[in-house]
């Protein structure tokens, strides 16, 4: 019976120990083929974002909107057969890539927003958004945080207004707790989060 | 010694063979299997459970890819106001150990009759709680509001609010009741084309009979105007292939195929969607005609298969099944009499209301950068929450103020819109005094 038993443990034993040379062979690999971090692959991705919002905000809705007046943009574009707001094309993607199950998350937030439900609500979201707000934009705010049982490295970006269609909607929105946003003010700030295993 | 081992062995086996497959046969046949249902199911569900592959995966349980099969493009188009990517953000973590959102049987279980509600909702109609606790800081409009009549007063839907958002309730703030000039939106009849059949046109392969009948109303349909021939239905299109006496809705769907897809989502046709014997009045919960509790449903059960008469299956075809109080109240109803006047010409063409209109509506389509009006023929896709109905339906000819009171008064829906609704749901008023507010702050002298 002994003997069985050694030779159960056994299997076990080595059967892990081949699981985790796996594991760490393909970790030492990746590292070897120039690994990126959790904080670079978050720059990455919110310089795409920032960029391809930007490139919407001012070249679609900010030109055709305000300068050559020929289509309006709306909260509610698909009964006003208008164009996405910016944040709305914006978030929109997120929701697709969190469908997508991509392995990162991003959301927009703001301390003044004007769905309350984009407030800020972990505490690593309260002190980023405090903290690129009070650096004008300057820094991003990197942090770690554990949610629903997962590590997550969390980045926050200022999100700034780059054009007149952000602070004209935003004073003017029913639901703004605030009204005297001016070009190029923090409006809020971009999350991102990248799991980064289980606690 | 040794053979008498080997008998009870064998008779051990036969017993377990014998008795598994006694269970097999009452577990998986349909005469027995309704015995092990767990409870009863929601009237949106009944049709089709005893065929439970349908929503659980064997081993796995009810997922959500059951529920997508049916739901996800109706939710998709009225753009879901709580759809899962909104719930499985990490961010929501916490709050999806309150409610887990992100699945659709956390709030839709089945076979739980005690606790099942309106929409097929089996979580405590407090729910909104869990994420919009604040909800009278934001809209001080809402304080002393309780939570269990967010969806319940008429003002707000968990998934649909396409007719109830407040920018949209602010457009129609002062709607009247009722438009003289309102029409429903009328699909295009099929013109007669150069390939225009007649009756000596009518062609079939040797052996089948044409009855003159037949032949006389396939040759004042739209069918043959539009020069469809016997062959295209029976035979799939193909002289070649085997004459099919009795053509299914997967004939049909060769070229209708939008409607086909609609029959098959509802109530009517959902039961062949899921490979089942078609629907028939005698499974219906509502309640129906004994004398047609036999007839099965496939598109020939309300157009008739050779006379396409569409007048015929906006109101008759109904009522030769459906026998409720909505339904008996309909032909004293003022939109009967609409319907009756537009029929003798007394009225504009659309102008008549059917039981088709309101519940086959006509759609708009935007498609290849045409509009396109389709009928739409799930019955049941405006019906639940029957807000949904507002704005494809109501709103053709009545103020949105007065669909809502009217869709949220019972008797009233019971007497098929006879009389005034005594119903009335705050939403509009609140979004105009919230206008007029804002309003007030904004001329207010510095």
């Amino acid at each position: 019976m002994n003997t069985t038993r050694t030779w159960i443990a056994g299997g076990l034993a080595l059967l892990a120990g081949l699981g985790a040379a796996l594991v760490g062979g393909c970790s030492r690999s990746s590292a070897s083929a120039g690994g990126i971090t959790p904080q670079k692959m978050a720059d990455a991705l919110h310089a795409v974002m920032e960029s391809d919002r930007t490139v919407y905000t001012k070249n679609v809705v900010n030109r055709l909107q305000n300068d050559e007046k020929v289509i309006k943009a709306s909260e509610h574009w698909k009964d006003d057969k208008a164009l996405p707001l910016p944040a709305q094309m914006f978030r929109m993607g997120a929701e697709m890539v969190q469908a997508k199950n991509a392995g990162f998350t991003y959301a927009l937030l703001s301390e003044w927003p004007i769905n309350k439900q984009n407030a800020p609500k972990t505490d690593a979201e309260k002190a980023g958004l405090k903290f690129v707000v009070e650096k004008d934009g300057a820094a991003n705010f990197y942090t770690e945080e554990t949610l629903g049982g997962k590590k997550y490295f969390t980045a926050i970006y200022a999100d700034i207004a780059v054009a007149p269609a952000c602070v004209k909607c935003h004073n003017e929105h029913a639901d703004t707790p605030r009204s005297d946003f001016k070009m190029g003010d923090v409006m809020g700030g971009v999350v991102i989060r990248i799991p980064v295993g289980d606690i | 010694m040794a053979r008498k081992r080997w008998m009870i062995w064998a008779g051990w086996g036969a017993s377990v063979w014998c008795g598994g497959g006694v269970a097999a046969a009452l577990f998986f046949g349909d005469s027995t299997k309704p015995y092990f249902l767990p409870g009863q199911t929601t009237h949106g569900h009944h049709q089709i459970e005893l065929k439970c592959s349908e929503c659980h995966t064997p081993f796995g349980g009810v997922k959500d890819d059951a529920c997508n099969r049916c739901h996800a493009a109706e939710l998709a188009a009225v753009r879901d106001s709580h759809p899962k990517s909104k719930f499985t953000d990490p961010r929501n973590a916490e709050l999806l150990t309150h409610l887990d959102a992100a699945r659709c049987v956390t709030c839709h279980r089945e076979h739980v009759p005690h606790v099942t509600q309106a929409m097929g909702v089996t979580q405590p109609p407090d729910y909104c709680l869990h994420c919009h606790a604040e909800i009278a800081e934001e809209r001080p409009s809402h304080k002393g509001m309780a939570f269990d009549t967010c969806a319940t007063a008429g003002c707000h839907n968990f998934h649909d609010n396409t007719a109830l958002y407040e920018d949209f309730l602010a457009k129609h703030l002062h709607d009247a009741p009722t438009r003289a000039d309102g029409v429903r939106l009328l699909p295009v009849s099929t013109p007669s084309t150069d390939a225009a059949l007649t009756a000596t046109a009518a062609t079939v392969p040797a052996g089948v009979a044409l009855d003159a009948a037949v032949v006389s109303d396939w040759a004042a349909s739209a069918h043959a105007h539009g020069g469809v021939n016997c062959v295209d239905c029976h035979q799939g299109g193909d002289a070649a292939a085997a004459w099919t006496p009795k053509p299914d809705h997967a004939s049909c769907a060769r070229c209708h195929a939008s409607e086909a897809e609609g029959f098959l989502a509802s109530r009517h046709g959902m039961r062949l969607a899921a490979g089942l014997s078609p629907m028939t009045p005698a499974q219906a919960v509502l309640p129906m005609r004994a004398d047609a509790a036999h007839r099965e449903m496939s598109c020939n059960a309300c157009h008739s298969a050779h006379r396409h008469d569409t007048r015929r299956a906006a109101v008759d075809a109904c009522l030769a099944c459906h026998d409720d109080d909505h339904s008996r109240a309909y032909l004293s109803s003022p939109h009967y009499a609409l319907w009756q006047a537009e029929l003798s010409g007394a009225g504009a063409p659309g102008s008549g209301v059917s039981c088709a209109t309101c519940h086959l509506p006509g759609e708009m389509h935007r498609e290849n950068g045409r509009d396109v009006i389709r009928v739409q023929h799930n019955q049941n896709a405006n019906l639940r929450p029957n807000e949904k109905m507002i704005r494809s339906v109501c709103q053709q000819c009545h103020g949105l103020g007065f669909a809502i009171d009217a869709l949220a008064d019972r008797p009233l829906i019971d007497r098929n819109f006879t009389g005034q609704p005594a119903a009335h749901v705050e939403s509009l008023d609140l979004v105009l005094r919230r206008l007029t507010e804002r309003q007030q702050r904004t001329t207010k002298p510095q």
